[in-house]
């Protein structure tokens, strides 16, 4: 086929089109969010959690997550004295329902949240075959569904069993840090509801947030931190045992 | 469905992510692997005694090769989305790539490969036959009916060049597939340097014993002498890449004992109680100690010819058995303990679903189906290779 400048004008926006069809990775924004002066992360401070389940069901709510499925969670830990390798842990319908009384008096008991960890470093966007899972330029691991084969190798490449396959829409699916709150000056749905203040949305690239303040002057870890993810969740006041 | 836990999974994983038509990818992609080695034996490094199963070789890795993507295909959530890791693939991920590697294998190694090697009988088959045969003949041809001498010369060359890129090109075929799982830092059960490498070994192992079998199979099919010479070095060549194979899934057994990292009292537990059977009893004592103590018998002891075909045969679908044990045992295992290494959950295969056992056995029984076709289209035994009108067959080695 010869091109000719009137072929070449009709195929160029057909291409332009095509061409944004296929640039996944381009997270919805709102108007006079700057992406690029934020980088998003969690606090959760361990041992202000009462294990409600508040937050499980709000983002269940907010987010529609299906029955069985968890874009958060709460763990129980059990430790008795010594065997800080062998912690019992429990986690009911992720914690949504709240626990029952713990009857085991010996040893240590707390409750631990789980998100995903919003890596720097994610090993779940590394092996995406599409790139339909990809890190926002705030710090966002986010998921397009519209795009997502559902291929699994993100659920396995998670080390902290964030991610599952959304029975409806056969993607992967996963906490979002309720993009769609935060982009409008909102907090997410865990945070907003938790009556203790145990999570705590952060701004790393906004000075004034006081992630900075409480991370200079508290012990806080990540989860796995041999994983060496980049992980942006971060635990005050956890315990050894807590994997 | 109520998944049986034991212990604590983090929630999100008490469902298995991969079925079992992910066990059968690798396991497909390693006889594809390593019935083109058995091929490249011959053309390569000139062992003459496995001529006869030269072109079955061939054939038999284009066979299971067409069905190889199917169960990626099928296990997919949005199928029809597939295409677009040819379209905007991502360059980190290791599966990303398997589109291409698939593609060059196919396209540009074993189909050039059966071609070059077939156009002569192609061409001279273009001539003899009539109807739609003929015209399937013809198209195969490709419009070149040339089959002078010179050009005869020519295509063995170039056959054989593509044979030499062939046995590396098998080679990341099937080690790409290993580093798909060996890869994955999250998974203790899949993460070693040493799976590309065991899944090379493990493909050669079983596509010799699966050529050995089927070249076996068809003569006694044909009614046709078998030809011991040949079986007899396969069966060799099958021990020492078994050996070689054995002893390195025994170097990465011994070494996770020997170091027992924070993941080892979990996987060891899975190995003693969920996997002991498909592990310890089919993959290792019955799928790989007792074929290589068969195959080595017939090495040292001076058996009988049936006695020794005997061997081979039961060694043989031993073999098989223990290397699709070994993909089960990779797939499934690594996803029978959670990552915090502390608990199990276990794998409920369905029947006649996307993903059910039935569809497993169909697709396993596909490329039999497809190389029965290509066995019909392309005979692939030494005695039927078409005779030209000079009355001579040409043979290899004139490169």
């Amino acid at each position: 086929m010869d091109i000719t400048r009137r072929r070449l004008l009709i195929l160029l926006p057909a291409a332009a089109v095509a061409w944004k069809y296929v640039q996944a990775g381009t997270p919805e924004v709102s108007p006079n969010y700057k992406m690029t002066e934020h980088w998003w992360g969690m606090l959760i401070d361990i041992p202000k959690c009462i294990g409600c389940g508040s937050c499980v069901r709000a983002c269940s709510e907010e987010n529609d997550v299906p029955d069985g499925y968890f874009r958060t969670w709460i763990e129980r830990y059990h430790v008795s004295d010594w065997k800080i390798e062998r912690p019992e842990v429990e986690s009911p319908d992720g914690g949504k329902q709240g626990f029952p009384p713990n009857e085991i008096s010996d040893g240590k008991n707390f409750f631990v949240p789980k998100l995903c960890n919003h890596c720097a470093d994610s090993p779940c966007t590394q092996v995406c075959p599409v790139g339909a899972t990809f890190v926002s330029p705030d710090g966002v691991v986010l998921v397009d569904k519209n795009y997502c084969l559902g291929c699994r190798y993100c659920v396995q490449a998670c080390p902290y069993g964030c991610r599952f396959i959304n029975p409806k829409t056969n993607t992967a699916e996963k906490c979002s840090l309720c993009y769609h709150r935060i982009t409008k000056g909102l907090t997410t749905a865990c945070c907003e509801v938790c009556p203790t203040g145990a999570r705590q949305l952060s701004d790393l690239k906004n000075p004034k947030d006081p992630i900075h303040e409480f991370l200079r002057t508290h012990n806080v870890q990540v989860l796995k931190p041999h994983m060496a993810t980049g992980a942006k969740v971060f635990y005050n006041g956890m315990d050894g045992s807590v994997r | 469905m109520q998944i049986p836990v034991e212990g604590f999974m983090y929630p999100n994983e008490v469902e298995l992510q991969w079925s079992v038509l992910i066990v059968l990818y690798p396991f497909i992609t390693g006889l594809v692997a390593g019935a083109f080695i058995l091929a490249s034996l011959e053309r390569v490094f000139r062992v003459e005694a496995v001529k006869p199963t030269y072109r079955l070789a061939l054939l038999t890795a284009l066979a299971f090769l067409l069905v190889a993507p199917l169960p990626l295909q099928l296990h997919l959530g949005h199928p029809e989305r597939s295409l677009e890791m040819y379209l905007t693939p991502h360059r980190s991920s290791a599966m990303a790539m398997f589109g291409f590697v698939y593609l060059w294998y196919l396209m540009a190694v074993l189909l050039l490969e059966i071609w070059l090697d077939y156009r002569r009988d192609i061409v001279l088959k273009s001539q003899s036959t009539s109807g739609v045969v003929r015209l399937i003949y013809r198209l195969l041809t490709f419009g070149s009916s040339n089959i002078s001498e010179r050009s005869l010369r020519i295509d063995d060359r170039v056959g054989y060049f593509i044979t030499l890129i062939g046995i590396p090109s098998a080679f990341l075929l099937h080690g790409y597939v290993g580093f798909i799982f060996g890869s994955i830092k999250a998974n203790p059960w899949w993460s070693t340097p040493l799976m590309p490498i065991v899944f090379i070994f493990s493909a050669m192992v079983s596509g010799i014993a699966a050529v050995m079998l089927l070249y076996m199979l068809s003569t006694r099919l044909r009614g046709k002498p078998l030809d011991i010479r040949c079986v007899d070095k396969i069966a060799q060549y099958l021990m020492y890449t078994f050996i070689i194979d054995f002893s390195l899934e025994m170097l990465d057994l011994i070494q996770r004992i020997y170091e027992a990292d924070e993941s080892f009292r979990s996987l060891d537990f899975m190995v003693h109680t969920r996997l002991w059977k498909s592990q310890v009893i089919v993959q290792i004592l019955l799928g790989t100690v007792t074929p290589i103590a068969l195959l080595g018998l017939t090495q040292i002891l001076k058996l009988s010819e049936i006695a020794r075909k005997r061997i081979y045969a039961l060694a043989g679908s031993l073999t098989v058995v223990g290397i699709f044990a070994m993909r089960w045992n990779v797939v499934i295992g690594g996803q029978l303990f959670s990552k915090s290494f502390l608990g199990y959950t276990t794998y409920k295969m369905s029947f006649a679903t996307r993903e059910g056992l039935l569809t497993a056995i169909v697709l396993m029984l596909l490329p039999f189906a497809i190389l029965w076709v290509l066995v019909k289209l392309l005979p692939p035994w030494p005695d039927a290779r078409a005779i030209s009108a000079s009355g001579t067959a040409p043979a290899h080695g004139t490169s």
